[in-house]
């Protein structure tokens, strides 16, 4: 109703106060005109064709200028970077917003400030919202909001997704209720969207206040270095509250986002790279929750032989590896994009291809922190394995996990919650699921990545791995209390542990592979599961551990 | 000499072809792919000139007191002629190919070479234990190590190399000196003793024959040395350079010797055995050398002409006989540029470099070793010893290049390709994909050695060879290689032992491409570019929209190479894409796939190949075009145009942090956090390759953090230490 309402005032208002608004800018039309005369006509055409031109300047050449100085692109030319050329089919270009307070009737731009549409990337239907700084600072207003919701309407209507550039001062101050309202209507359709579509959110300016509920909801929130911030509360707000000194940067800058806080799921270097980079991410993921994982032509051999891997775990059990050297070396072409590679680096989340066929891969990181899992990396891991999930990507897990880490800060920090998500995640997703233990996999890590309890569909065991309940010291002193040849049962824990069979004899463990042969076995296997079934009960919802 | 040549020759290809082939197959199946890609080199075709009696003794088992690329080419031979092997090893080297690839293993230590391969005693046990009947010590440890021979001839066990007396007679400077001089063998001649005046110094210089240098007895550092070419200047330079000793060093006594100008190093393999015989093996040329170490060698020398190569040969063979020598040497000498030649010293080991002197003539010169050891008689006579044809071996090392010719890299091998594809190819390593380049040991990754019959058509091989060699993991040399190799007077043979600091008087800076090769590279960028964006669109699934295809065939595009941006036109045409690159225009046969580094194209009727070092996405390519990496960014003309506005990153104050220049050890932290440091000061050592490394502040500030501590271990570019 309200949204009706404010519809028709919208009209009203274009009906009524064009000519004001145009004759600030353009005072020489002759646009009283009588209606039906072929003056008339072509006096319409040249408003049509004078809007759409002034719509295509935004803000204005100034405010380009200036939103250049900054070394940030207009709106329009970041859309012209991330689609396909010419693909670009724009909505709402006339829109305008429907304030009239503070004056603000006398300041209108076509489109305002948000220019929305759909486009192609590499030929893949997308929608997308770009967000105009140079038109009030990009501030979001009704119009703005109701822009951006028909795309993501329209997205869920044909079941394709949503990228969102965003660089918005923030709320349109003038509209009061209005401008919050439209922020809501977002986030309403976001979630909606969540699990059917896949949301992309690129920061390439300011997302202050309420505004970063958007990116956050979405399914990945990309930044560009040292021209984007995101905070709920600016420098300005944080000192005069808490009398804390921090600058934009420190406080919601690119790194401080992948790095500290999580909030981001990667940083570039400038405008033009993230959106060509979006580009090539894009190409990994599904239209939406109804199709499958993107196949792409695939000119490495599903069946290559990774030498390499046979010398990837080092001989003795203490000693660092980098499990990027696995995922590098079994993946179609080295060609691996990493998600959040700054932050919980003890786990690696992110996307490959398998003989052409797109894969989300999670491996522990012997080389940060032994590869433990803390609340970071299994937050970071949960949300990842959901993502694949929701859109039928397979996941391939690379295991070699001494535990969840110890200690106050953990165990205060919720541990146990945390890490409920990434076991819950792995339980609940019915993705072909293929785990490959390189290594270490202890106590209960070992069942939450992506073990055969958690129905993974093929679990294969490297010559290396060691699957038991923990290691050596700490298992002797509890088996054998206060024995005191502790060195012989260390050993013989060793013997009877430190090997894949205690795992493939009770048929947890599919087969032990030769390293080398790896990739094989996952093209292989990812073959079989393309048709693989399984569902979940029904339910409403279900209630993971948040 | 060249009848021979013409002889050889056609028979020899063909019969390599054959061997190649062949072997490759069923060495395939036995080992893993490292293995066989030098397994090939196995093949008896290789060794046409090869001589043995049929039935004669031979080992049964031999122990290896080496790893890496030696004990893998020792072992080769070992397994042609049937032999066991036995391979020690350090327990980081459990895995690594030489340990893999022998009959028994024995586990001597820990990594670092004082702990395991220099070993005598445990090497002795080794010995003992797997009943080996010789040891092969391979070159460096314990080749030239007289003590070990001795306690291996207590138990009985034969020595595969010289006898003890003259591995001590020519380890000892004087000695072989003293030896030399009564075989005959050129000395660098000079005075013993001090000149007494200026028309002394002449009469000197006379019978030395000019030209000669004058330097002061206290003399250091270029002061009071002068070169003279003639009576006058000798007279003169013994008068500035007295004049200068006095008063630099207060020490007026002058000396006088003959000066190598021009200095090659030229070197003679010699082969001999316990029966008197001696052979030589011709030259090999070695003058490419940074820090005393060699780097690219040749045989035979573009430089020695057959009178030149009996002269020294028979040298070498006379010192040979004169120090009682039985087994494989070297004899190195001197060169000038009138080719005289003066002996440096001999090498009584089995040298890198000898695989080009194989190549040549046909001998498989670690087979004559172990023959001789056994007691056998050569075969060969002088005669019987061709050159035939030319061979190269470049040294590829773990190393950047780009630091004073070549500093230590270390990591793993993430891909690695011997480029044994292509025809007369060998490459001697003990590394396969996966391999570890760690501190402990040498970073030498393979000698490449190409050969052909002339050396135009070797070097051709090795350009080849060098631009389809794939290594990624570690930084390594081929981009100096491959520059020198195509440098002009490398080409023309106009080389000495100077070469390097001659050539690049300001260090190695990468390959410099000319107008002809920058056209190459960009028009090979831009189509690269296009295949990448054709097949980024090649979606086979997906239900419905399904993706389009590409339709258009002409692209413009702007190629960003060493801060130049070039403006190109792509046009797809039936079996690859012409391109045209300001008024020319480049075709490009062939596809350009990803998943191979290595791409093979056809540019103008041309084979050309580059690889892609890395496709770091957004248009960033990492190119690598005649041996140097190209950082390349090709974008469409709406993308570079809107680069254009992009802020350019700020660099990092290096001023401010202490990173370290090679990955190594921490020796020592002399600062800490807050402490007051003075520009130059040093703040930590760094162990690498055995080197200490003294790091320093930029410039004076306060230490804000430390972030490794004393014993730890860094990679290149870690920040060590930061300043405020």
């Amino acid at each position: 109703m309200a949204a009706r309402l404010t519809l028709s005032r919208f009209i009203l208002q274009n009906f009524n106060k064009p000519i004001r608004c145009v004759q600030r800018t353009a005072p020489l039309r002759k646009y009283a005109v009588v209606a039906g005369t072929t003056e008339h006509t072509l006096a319409v055409r040249d408003r049509i064709a004078d809007k759409r031109k002034r719509a295509l300047l935004g803000g204005g050449q100034k405010r380009i200028e200036k939103q250049h100085q900054k070394g940030k692109l207009t709106a329009r030319e970041r859309i012209e970077l991330l689609l396909d050329t010419d693909s670009f089919v724009e909505y709402d270009m006339f829109m305008e917003h429907d304030c009239t307070d503070f004056g603000m009737e006398n300041e209108k731009y076509p489109g305002d400030s948000v220019v929305t549409g759909r486009g192609k990337i590499n030929g893949r239907l997308v929608f997308v919202f770009s967000q105009d700084f140079t038109v009030f600072g990009g501030s979001l207003s009704g119009a703005h909001a109701k822009k951006v919701c028909k795309i993501m309407d329209q997205a869920m209507l044909v079941g394709a997704p949503v990228i969102g550039l965003n660089d918005s001062g923030g709320a349109r101050i003038q509209e009061g209720v209005q401008s919050l309202a439209g922020y809501a209507d977002i986030f309403q359709r976001n979630v909606e969207a969540s699990g059917v579509i896949p949301q992309i959110s690129l920061i390439m300016g300011p997302c202050a206040g309420g505004a970063v509920y958007s990116p956050a909801l979405t399914d990945f929130t990309f930044m560009v270095k040292d021209t984007s911030y995101l905070f709920i509360t600016g420098p300005d707000v944080v000192k005069s509250v808490t009398n804390e000194d921090v600058t934009q940067e420190e406080l919601g800058g690119a790194k401080t986002h992948t790095t500290v806080s999580g909030v981001a799921h990667n940083a570039f270097d400038n405008d033009v790279d993230a959106l060509l980079q979006l580009r090539d991410f894009y190409n990994f993921l599904p239209l939406s929750n109804k199709e499958p994982a993107p196949l792409r032509k695939c000119t490495d051999k599903w069946d290559r032989l990774v030498p390499g891997l046979d010398s990837v775990v080092p001989l003795e059990t203490t000693s660092a590896y980098d499990i990027k050297d696995v995922v590098n070396g079994v993946v179609d072409e080295d060609d691996f994009f990493e998600v959040m590679p700054d932050y919980a680096k003890n786990i690696v989340v992110g996307f490959g291809r398998m003989n052409g066929r797109s894969v989300g891969i999670v491996g522990n990181q012997p080389k940060v922190a032994a590869g433990c899992l803390d609340i970071n990396a299994s937050v970071k891991g949960a949300r990842f394995v959901r993502f694949c999930d929701a859109f039928n990507i397979p996941i391939i897990t690379f295991v070699d996990v001494p535990g969840f880490l110890p200690g106050t800060h953990q165990e205060y920090g919720g541990i146990i919650r945390h890490g409920a998500k990434l076991l819950y995640a792995y339980a609940e997703a019915t993705v072909p699921k293929i785990t490959i233990i390189t290594r270490k996999a202890y106590g209960g890590a070992y069942d939450v990545m992506s073990s055969k309890h958690l129905r993974g569909d093929i679990n294969y065991a490297w010559p290396t791995a060691e699957v038991a309940v923990m290691g050596a010291k700490g298992a002797v002193s509890i088996i054998f209390r206060g024995g005191k040849n502790q060195e012989q049962q260390e050993k013989e824990y060793v013997e009877t542990f430190a090997n894949p069979f205690p795992a493939t004899n009770r048929g947890f463990v599919d087969d032990i592979i030769e390293p080398n042969t790896t990739r094989k076995r996952i093209c292989q296997d990812l073959e079989i599961l393309a048709n693989k079934v399984r569902e979940n009960p029904w339910k409403k919802h279900a209630n993971m551990p948040l | 000499m060249a009848a021979n040549f013409a002889l050889c020759s056609p028979v020899r290809s063909y019969k390599l072809s054959r061997g190649f082939g062949g072997r490759l197959l069923s060495i395939q199946t036995l080992w893993t792919r490292s293995l066989y890609t030098t397994g090939s080199l196995t093949s008896k075709d290789l060794y046409w000139n090869d001589r043995y009696n049929e039935n004669e003794k031979q080992f049964d088992k031999i122990l290896i007191a080496n790893r890496g690329e030696i004990a893998c080419r020792v072992m080769k031979t070992c397994q042609r002629l049937g032999i066991k092997t036995v391979a020690v090893h350090s327990d980081v080297d459990s895995l690594s190919v030489h340990t893999r690839m022998a009959d028994e293993r024995i586990c001597i230590g820990p990594a670092p070479t004082s702990q395991s391969y220099l070993q005598m005693e445990k090497i002795l046990d080794a010995v003992k234990l797997t009943g080996a009947q010789a040891v092969h010590p391979g070159y460096g440890f314990l080749s030239e190590n007289t003590k070990f021979a001795a306690e291996l001839a207590n138990i009985g066990v034969q020595f595969i190399g010289p006898n003890s007396k003259s591995i001590f007679d020519m380890g000892d400077k004087i000695e072989s000196k003293r030896i030399a001089t009564k075989a005959g063998v050129n000395m660098i001649p000079g005075h013993d003793g001090v000149i007494e005046d200026a028309d002394h110094c002449v009469q000197l210089a006379n019978e030395i024959g000019y030209p000669v240098m004058i330097k002061a007895s206290a003399g250091g550092g270029g002061k009071g040395m002068r070169i003279a070419w003639n009576d006058e200047e000798a007279r003169q330079a013994f008068r500035l350079s007295s004049q200068e000793a006095k008063s630099s060093f207060g020490d007026d006594r002058m000396l006088i010797e003959k000066f190598i100008d021009n200095p090659r190093h030229i070197e003679i393999q010699v082969l001999c055995d316990q029966h008197g015989n001696a052979l030589w093996l011709n030259e090999r040329e070695c003058s490419i050398q940074r820090r005393n170490q060699k780097v690219i060698e040749e045989a035979p020398s573009t430089f020695v002409d057959p009178a030149m190569r009996k002269a020294m040969g028979d040298q070498a063979v006379q010192m040979a006989k004169a120090v009682g020598y039985d087994s494989a040497g070297t004899v190195e000498f001197l060169v000038n540029s009138k080719k005289e030649f003066f002996f440096l010293e001999m090498n009584t080991r089995l040298q890198v470099e000898h695989p080009i002197s194989e190549c040549i003539t046909g001998i498989d010169i670690v087979h004559q070793m172990i023959r001789s050891a056994k007691g056998h008689k050569l075969l060969h006579k002088q005669e019987d010893i061709p050159v035939d044809g030319w061979a190269f071996e470049c040294r590829v090392y773990a190393e950047d290049p780009y630091k004073s010719f070549g500093m230590p890299s270390i990591g793993r091998l993430s891909r690695y390709q011997e480029p044994l594809h292509i025809p007369n190819v060998r490459c001697d390593s003990g590394i396969q994909e996966g391999s570890e380049i760690s501190i402990y040991y040498d970073p030498m990754i393979c000698k490449l050695v190409t050969y052909g019959t002339n050396r135009t058509e070797a070097l051709d091989t090795m350009k080849k060879a060098l631009d389809s060699y794939v290594i990624r993991g570690v930084t390594h040399n081929i981009p100096l290689l491959r520059d020198i190799i195509t440098e002009q007077k490398f080409v023309a043979g106009d080389i000495t032992t100077k070469y390097l600091q001659q050539v690049y008087p300001d260090g190695f800076q990468g390959k410099k491409l000319s107008d002809q090769e920058t056209t190459e590279l960009v028009a090979l960028s831009s189509a690269l570019y296009i295949s990448d964006e054709i097949r980024s669109r090649q979606f086979t699934n997906g239900s419905k929209l399904q993706a389009s295809t590409v339709t258009e065939s002409k692209w413009d595009l702007s190629v960003n190479l060493v801060n130049e941006i070039y403006k190109t036109t792509v046009e797809k045409i039936t079996n690859g894409f012409q391109v045209h690159v300001g008024n020319s225009t480049v075709n490009i046969d062939g596809q350009m796939m990803f998943h191979s580094p290595l791409i093979e194209t056809t540019v103008d009727g041309k084979p050309s190949q580059f690889q892609i070092s890395k496709r770091a996405r957004g248009g960033h390519y990492k190119l690598r075009f005649l041996g140097t990496v190209f950082p390349i960014t090709v974008l469409n003309n709406f993308a570079s145009e809107m680069m254009k506005l992009m802020p350019k990153k700020k660099e990092i104050d290096i001023s401010t942090v202490v990173l370290a220049p090679m990955p190594g050890m921490l020796k020592s932290v002399s600062v800490e956090a807050g402490q007051k440091v003075g520009e130059g000061q040093e703040v930590c050592v760094l162990e690498a390759m055995k080197m200490q490394n003294s790091l320093t502040a930029a410039k004076s500030g306060v230490i804000k953090k430390v972030n490794y501590k004393t014993g730890e271990t860094v990679s290149e570019n870690d920040i060590i230490i930061e300043l405020e």
